[in-house]
């Protein structure tokens, strides 16, 4: 597709991400409820969403929170749930590196799994050249503002919620809702089996070293069937 | 633990974030990522996210062992099937929540 302008490339990517905030939405509304329900003040609760503009993250620090975690796990935890990044700026550096460096980091700040999947499908069937960056804007600055107000309405739906709804039970239910469309194959089955299995098994480990014991092992599963997969279409076709 | 020590793992964390976010973007020709590396990738999340879902299903704070009366553990079974079938983040917490909240209200008023 050929833009007129860097605005008609700006609102392409807004038009785009328009129907993807659908889930993102109820998504920090119960970030921000779930925040509250654990404790934290208005004040932490925004602070923590600003800082890390991570949705997943935050709720792994929540549920950390909640089981009394050292800081330190909760920060490598939080890090190893975000390492997906990695794949997503070595994916788009090719297209946005050569920009000067406030808008590359802001860009960086900005970067999330919705703008990752908008722009690594559009700069991977026509390079947008310049106007590279506006689009990801338009796919980027609407998810900001949307998670931001999302999180910032369940705050205040979150002080007028009482205790005995369970509220905290919302954590696991919404990784769950992440977890459970991501499994697209039998390795990332294993993965995920393994993983869950194993973090029951060693529970008991301190500091919720369990968490990385499990995650470590669930990983190497899903390595490992993939490689038995790939081998066995192989060895069906030796006579 | 201090006043300040949740602030600062939140800006640790957010820090860390934004660097992960940052890198090739930053350091564009001169990073690369090692192959194995980039094939575990793949896996962090599934594997991440069921370690942190089953614990919080099948245990109850403070007590050891796993209690199978736990109405968490059947709340968590159907909103994983609406997450399957529907693939909605507000249906599966609206489901979850309210088998959860349907068992409770039976519990208390069988029990």
């Amino acid at each position: 597709m050929h833009y007129k302008s860097a605005m008609h490339a700006f609102t392409e990517g807004v038009r785009a991400v328009l129907p993807l905030m659908t889930g993102m939405v109820p998504f920090g509304l119960i970030t921000g409820v779930t925040a509250i329900g654990i404790g934290m003040s208005p004040l932490d609760a925004m602070g923590m969403t600003l800082l890390f503009y991570s949705g997943s993250a935050q709720m792994v620090v929540l549920q950390l929170m909640q089981s009394g975690a050292l800081p330190l796990t909760m920060a490598v935890t939080a890090l190893v749930i975000n390492l997906r990044f990695l794949m997503y700026s070595a994916a788009l550096a090719p297209h946005l590196s050569d920009l000067p460096r406030r808008k590359r980091w802001s860009l960086s700040y900005l970067l999330s799994d919705q703008s990752f999947a908008l722009c690594s499908l559009k700069f991977g069937t026509d390079g947008l050249g310049r106007f590279a960056f506006p689009y990801y804007l338009g796919t980027a600055l609407p998810m900001w503002f949307g998670w931001n107000l999302a999180v910032l309405a369940g705050v205040y739906l979150g002080t007028g919620i009482p205790e005995s709804w369970s509220l905290g039970f919302a954590i696991p239910l919404s990784f769950l809702a992440l977890l459970v469309p991501g499994i697209r194959n039998p390795a990332l089955l294993g993965a995920a089996v393994v993983g869950g299995a194993l973090a029951v098994l060693v529970h008991d480990l301190p500091y919720n070293l369990g968490l990385l014991v499990a995650s470590l092992g669930g990983v190497i599963s899903g390595l490992g069937i993939e490689q038995l997969r790939k081998g066995a279409p192989v060895a069906a076709e030796a006579p | 633990m201090n006043d300040m020590t949740p602030w600062i793992t939140f800006a640790l964390i957010g820090l860390g974030t934004f660097a992960i976010r940052l890198s090739f973007i930053e350091f564009y020709g001169a990073l690369r990522i090692p192959p194995m590396l980039r094939r575990a990738l793949v896996y962090v999340p599934a594997s991440v996210l069921a370690a942190l879902v089953l614990p919080a299903v099948v245990f109850k704070a403070g007590q050891p062992g796993i209690d199978w009366s736990n109405p968490q553990i059947p709340a968590a079974v159907v909103a994983g099937l609406v997450a399957w079938r529907t693939r909605s983040t507000l249906l599966t917490l609206a489901v979850g929540m309210g088998v959860l909240w349907g068992l409770r209200y039976l519990g208390g008023v069988i029990g």
